[in-house]
């Protein structure tokens, strides 16, 4: 059962991160029997808020994703400390034919991230915005954990947009409702 | 949806939003309700908010959900 969860959980993922073949189903057997592992020592915590099989399952869930998160870093896509501010208009859908509309609110957002982060959530930001990196990925290289990437790029988030809302390159919240 | 909008929306963030850590000790709840067909998003109005904004954590429900499906007789 557990097996079957781990390869279908591969399956849906791998790809994507360019996992295939029998790399793929060594992922899903040692995720499967590390989950099994969780599940064994972890099954005295089970307090029957759910299904047993959803609650088992989710260890299935967990170690793929954090098997597919070490595996960025045996083929990264680009280092870690590149800044690939020209990929922005890709990323976000900005028409190349409309550029003078949209140039300042990248430069603007490019001083933000300079000016308004810390160093921490401008490395956080670079990565995970600009270069792609997967957060998971991102917190194995920084000894951390997801939790503490996604408080860092929310509050990143948060500041990076008060920026632009307060030079007049989006509309806050409060006169977007009225 | 253009640069602008998609950009203001990568930026947004729900005050409501629990975390990573909250959202995954209940991923399993949550997504059995969803699967019950119980509108788990008005129940756990925190973590519905974060699995919207959370790559890897809204990948971790789209898993659990596509495994009880798969369990399913």
């Amino acid at each position: 059962m557990l097996l079957r969860a781990a390869r279908r959980e591969a399956g849906r993922r791998g790809p994507r991160v360019q996992i295939t073949g029998p790399e793929l189903e060594d992922l899903a057997c040692q995720a499967a029997g590390d989950a099994l592992l969780a599940i064994t020592q972890k099954a005295g915590q089970f307090r029957g808020e759910s299904r047993f099989t959803t609650w088992a399952y989710r260890f299935v869930i967990f170690e793929v994703s954090a098997k597919i998160g070490r595996h960025f870093w045996r083929h990264p896509t680009r280092p870690l400390d590149a800044e690939s501010w020209d990929r922005l208009p890709d990323r976000f859908g900005f028409d190349p034919a409309q550029e003078s509309e949209w140039r300042d609110l990248l430069a603007a957002l490019r001083r933000a991230v300079d000016t308004e982060l810390t160093p921490r959530q401008r490395e956080v930001f670079v990565a995970v915005a600009l270069n792609d990196v997967p957060p998971d990925a991102l917190a194995i290289k920084l000894g951390s954990n997801r939790n503490a990437i996604y408080k860092m790029m929310f509050d990143a988030r948060r500041k990076l947009r008060a920026a632009l809302v307060a030079n007049g390159y989006l509309h806050d919240e409060e006169s977007r409702r009225s | 949806m253009n640069g602008w909008a998609a950009l203001d929306l990568f930026l947004q963030t729900d005050p409501r939003d629990v975390g990573c850590a909250e959202a995954m000790d209940l991923l399993h709840v949550y997504a059995d309700l969803v699967a019950a067909g119980v509108p788990a998003e008005e129940r756990y109005p925190g973590i519905a908010a974060h699995l919207r904004a959370c790559g890897p954590c809204g990948q971790d429900y789209d898993g659990l959900l596509a495994a009880i499906a798969g369990a399913a007789p």
